[in-house]
C-alpha cells in the first residue's frame, strides 16, 4: 500500500474554477431551474486532459478540462499583441517557437444533453465501455451515447399512468464497473433493482430484485422515509454494491437478493429521535456513500460535520470529524464519539448538542490511494494518510 | 371539571406515569402525537406546494405516511371521532411533541394497552377518547359536547369520511403534476398569514436545529380559517378545505 511516493506537503490549492450550468428558466412551466449541481462523475482518462460530466436538475454537460502551460510566439499572421498583419508586409517566415507560460487551466464544455428530463436529475453514471452513460431522475432512467446529445434512449419508467397511483420513486443509479449492460437502480421504498439491458429495450422488468425484509418489531410510521435508499455504489471488484439509507450503510453480495450481507450503522442514537428529524426535515437529507480502492473501508457522512468509516475485513469503525479547529494541516484527526445515554465521558458529544445543520452529504475516496475528500457545508476538507 | 376525582375506567396493566392523572397532563397519548404527525405531515405537503417545483421523492414519502397513519386511523376506528375536533384551538392541542412515534412498535403495543383511561364521560368508555380527556388542561370543555353529538353522526359515515380523505389525497398528489403559476398566486391570495409564520418557523427550526420539540408549531393556527359554520360535517372536511385551495385555479 504504501509505496515510495514523493513527499506531499499534505495542502491543496484549487486547480481549477469554472462555472458549469447557469440558472434557466423553463418558460413551459413558469419556473426557474436552479443552477445547482446534482452529480459530477469523471470520465476515464484517455489523454492529457480530464473530462467530467456534471448535472443539475435537468441538464447534463460533459466539460474537457486542460492545461496549457505553453504559449506559441512568434506568428506570421499576427503581431505579438494578437492583431492581424496585412499580408503583404509580411516578406519572410518564421516558425513560431513555444515558450512556457504560467499554468493555466481551461475548462471547456465540450456537449450539453438537455431536455430528456421531466423531473429532478439524481444520478449520472458513465459506463465501462467508455462511450455511454445513464442519467436517472425521479421516474426515468435514460441511456445516452457520450457523442450524441439530441437523442437518449428511455430504459426505465416506472412512472403510473395515473400519477395519483405513485408511491415510490427512483433514487439512484450506477452502471456495473466491468458488465457493461449491467445496471442498478434503487428506490424510495429501500429496493434496489439490478437490470440487464440485453434482455429487452426497457428495463421496466429488472433481473434481480434486492430487498431485506422488514424487522416488524421496529416499525413505526418513519419506517418507510428510513429505508429510502440515498445513494448506490458497485465495489470496484463489481462484486458487491453498498447502499446509504437513513441510518445505515449496507453491503449486498450481487448474488444474494434476498438480504445484504453487512449492515453498519451509521447513527443509530438517530433512531428515537426520527419525529424531530422528520419534522425538521433531516429525514430526507440524502447522504452518499464510498468504497476505499481495495473495497474494505468504506466511508459515509453523519451530521455535526462527522463522517464515518467502516472496515469491512476488521469489523471496527470509526468516527471523524471535519472541521477547522480539528483540521490544522498535518494533524492527525481525533476519532470521536457520541454519547447515548447515560454519563457522557469528557471527549463525548451527547446527541442533544449535534449539529443537524453540519451534515456530510458527500464523500469520496481516491481510487488508488487513502486521499479522502469530504464536503462539508461551505468547505471542502482533504485527508490522507499519515506519511511516514 | 374534568381534573380531579375522576374514577378511571382504564385497563391499566400499566405501571408508572402514564397511569397517573397528573402524568396525563405531561405525556400526549399515541392517538393525539398520531393526529400531530397527521397534522404536520399535511403541513408539509402543503408548503410543498408552495414551491415552485416539490421535491417528489419528498412528497412521495410524505404522502405514503399520511396514507399509513390514515390507514392505522381507520382500522382504529378514530379517523371520525378526530376530525370532529377541528376548531383552531384544537389544532393547537394537538400539536404536541410526538417522541412517543419514534419509539418501536412493540413498545407502542405495550403502552396502547391503556386505552380509555381518565374518560370523562361514561358513554366513551369504550371508545379510544383518552386525547379528549387529556386535553382536559386546556379547553376540551367546549368540546365534549359537541364531540358526543358529532362523534354518533360520524360513525354512521366511516365509509364517505375515508373517501374524502383518499380523494383529497390524490387530489393533493394530482397537483404536484400539474403545477401553475396561477394555482400558486391564487394559495398565496387565499391562505393565512400563519403559512408563511409556519413556513419561517420550519426554516428557523432548520437553520438552528437542535433536538427540538415541536415548540415551533404550538404558535401555528389552524388553516382553516373559512370553516366559520359549526357543522360537524365541515369541521370533518377541514382537509378538503385545504384541497379546495390547492385545486382552485
Amino acid at each position: 500500500q504504501n509505496k515510495s511516493r514523493p513527499h506531499s506537503r499534505g495542502e491543496y490549492n484549487v486547480y481549477s474554477t469554472f462555472q458549469s450550468h447557469e440558472p434557466e428558466f423553463d418558460y413551459l412551466k413558469s419556473l426557474e431551474i436552479e443552477e445547482k449541481i446534482n452529480k459530477i462523475r469523471w470520465l476515464p482518462q484517455q489523454n492529457a486532459a480530464h473530462f467530467l460530466l456534471s448535472t443539475n436538475d435537468k441538464t447534463i454537460k460533459l466539460w474537457k478540462i486542460s492545461e496549457r502551460d505553453k504559449r506559441a510566439e512568434g506568428y506570421n499572421l499576427k503581431d505579438e499583441d494578437g492583431r492581424l498583419r496585412d499580408p503583404f508586409r509580411i516578406t519572410a517566415l518564421r516558425v513560431p517557437i513555444l515558450k512556457p507560460m504560467d499554468l493555466m487551466v481551461e475548462a471547456s464544455p465540450r456537449r450539453i444533453f438537455a431536455n430528456a428530463h421531466t423531473y429532478h436529475i439524481n444520478s449520472i453514471s458513465v459506463n465501462s465501455d467508455h462511450e455511454t452513460y445513464l442519467s436517472a431522475d425521479d421516474l426515468r432512467i435514460n441511456l445516452w451515447h457520450l457523442e450524441i446529445t439530441d437523442r437518449s434512449f428511455n430504459i426505465v419508467d416506472i412512472k403510473p399512468a395515473n400519477m395519483e397511483e405513485l408511491t415510490e420513486v427512483i433514487t439512484a443509479a450506477e452502471f456495473h464497473p466491468h458488465h457493461c449492460n449491467v445496471f442498478v437502480y434503487s428506490s424510495s421504498k429501500g429496493t434496489i433493482r439490478l437490470c440487464d439491458m440485453r434482455s429487452s429495450a426497457l428495463c421496466d422488468r429488472h433481473s434481480k430484485f434486492f430487498e431485506e425484509p422488514e424487522d416488524p418489531s421496529s416499525r413505526s410510521f418513519f419506517s418507510e422515509i428510513i429505508s429510502s435508499i440515498s445513494d448506490v455504489k458497485f465495489s470496484h471488484s463489481g462484486r458487491y454494491m453498498m447502499t446509504r439509507d437513513y441510518l445505515s450503510v449496507k453491503v449486498w453480495d450481487l448474488n444474494m437478493e434476498n438480504r445484504p450481507v453487512e449492515t453498519y450503522q451509521v447513527h443509530e442514537y438517530l433512531r428515537s429521535k426520527l419525529c424531530s428529524l422528520y419534522e425538521n426535515d433531516c429525514i430526507f437529507d440524502k447522504f452518499e456513500c464510498c468504497w476505499n480502492g481495495s473495497d474494505s473501508p468504506i466511508m459515509t457522512g453523519s451530521y455535526n460535520n462527522f463522517f464515518r468509516m467502516f472496515d469491512r475485513n476488521t469489523r471496527r469503525d470509526i468516527t471523524l470529524e471535519a472541521s477547522r479547529e480539528s483540521s490544522k494541516p498535518r494533524a492527525i484527526l481525533k476519532p470521536r464519539k457520541v454519547c447515548t445515554g447515560g454519563k457522557r465521558k469528557k471527549d463525548e458529544i451527547s446527541v442533544d448538542s449535534l449539529d443537524f445543520n453540519k451534515k456530510i452529504l458527500h464523500t469520496a475516496w481516491h481510487p488508488m490511494e487513502n486521499i479522502i475528500a469530504v464536503a462539508a457545508t461551505n468547505n471542502l476538507y482533504i485527508f490522507q494518510d499519515k506519511i511516514n | 371539571m374534568f381534573v380531579r376525582g375522576l374514577k378511571r375506567k382504564c385497563f391499566d396493566g400499566e405501571e408508572d406515569i402514564e397511569g397517573t392523572l397528573a402524568g396525563i397532563k405531561a405525556i400526549p397519548s399515541y392517538n393525539l402525537q398520531r393526529q400531530s404527525l397527521l397534522d404536520m405531515s399535511l403541513v408539509k405537503l402543503q408548503l410543498c406546494h408552495m414551491l415552485v417545483e416539490p421535491n417528489l421523492c419528498r412528497s412521495v414519502l410524505i404522502a405514503n405516511t399520511v396514507r399509513q397513519i390514515q390507514e392505522e386511523m381507520t382500522q382504529d376506528g378514530t379517523w371520525q371521532m378526530i376530525n370532529t375536533q377541528s376548531t383552531g384551538q384544537t389544532s393547537l392541542d394537538r400539536l404536541v411533541s410526538t417522541d412517543i412515534l419514534c419509539r418501536s412498535s412493540r413498545e407502542q403495543a405495550e403502552g396502547k394497552q391503556v386505552p380509555g383511561y381518565g374518560s370523562f364521560s361514561k358513554d366513551f368508555e369504550d371508545d379510544q377518547t383518552q386525547d379528549s380527556s387529556e386535553t382536559m388542561s386546556t379547553s376540551s370543555s367546549v368540546q365534549a359536547p359537541r364531540n358526543m353529538q358529532s362523534n354518533v353522526w360520524e360513525m354512521e359515515n366511516p365509509q364517505e369520511s375515508r373517501g374524502n380523505f383518499q380523494k383529497s389525497l390524490d387530489q393533493i398528489f394530482e397537483t404536484l403534476e400539474n403545477k401553475s403559476p396561477n394555482s400558486v398566486e391564487d394559495l398565496f391570495s387565499e391562505v393565512d398569514n400563519s403559512y408563511y409564520d409556519l413556513d419561517t418557523m420550519l426554516t428557523g427550526m432548520m437553520s438552528n436545529t437542535k433536538m427540538g420539540h415541536c415548540d415551533g408549531l404550538e404558535t401555528f393556527s389552524s388553516p382553516t380559517t373559512a370553516t366559520s359554520n359549526s357543522n360537524c360535517k365541515s369541521d370533518l372536511n377541514e382537509l378538503d378545505h385545504i384541497v379546495e385551495i390547492l385545486v382552485e385555479s
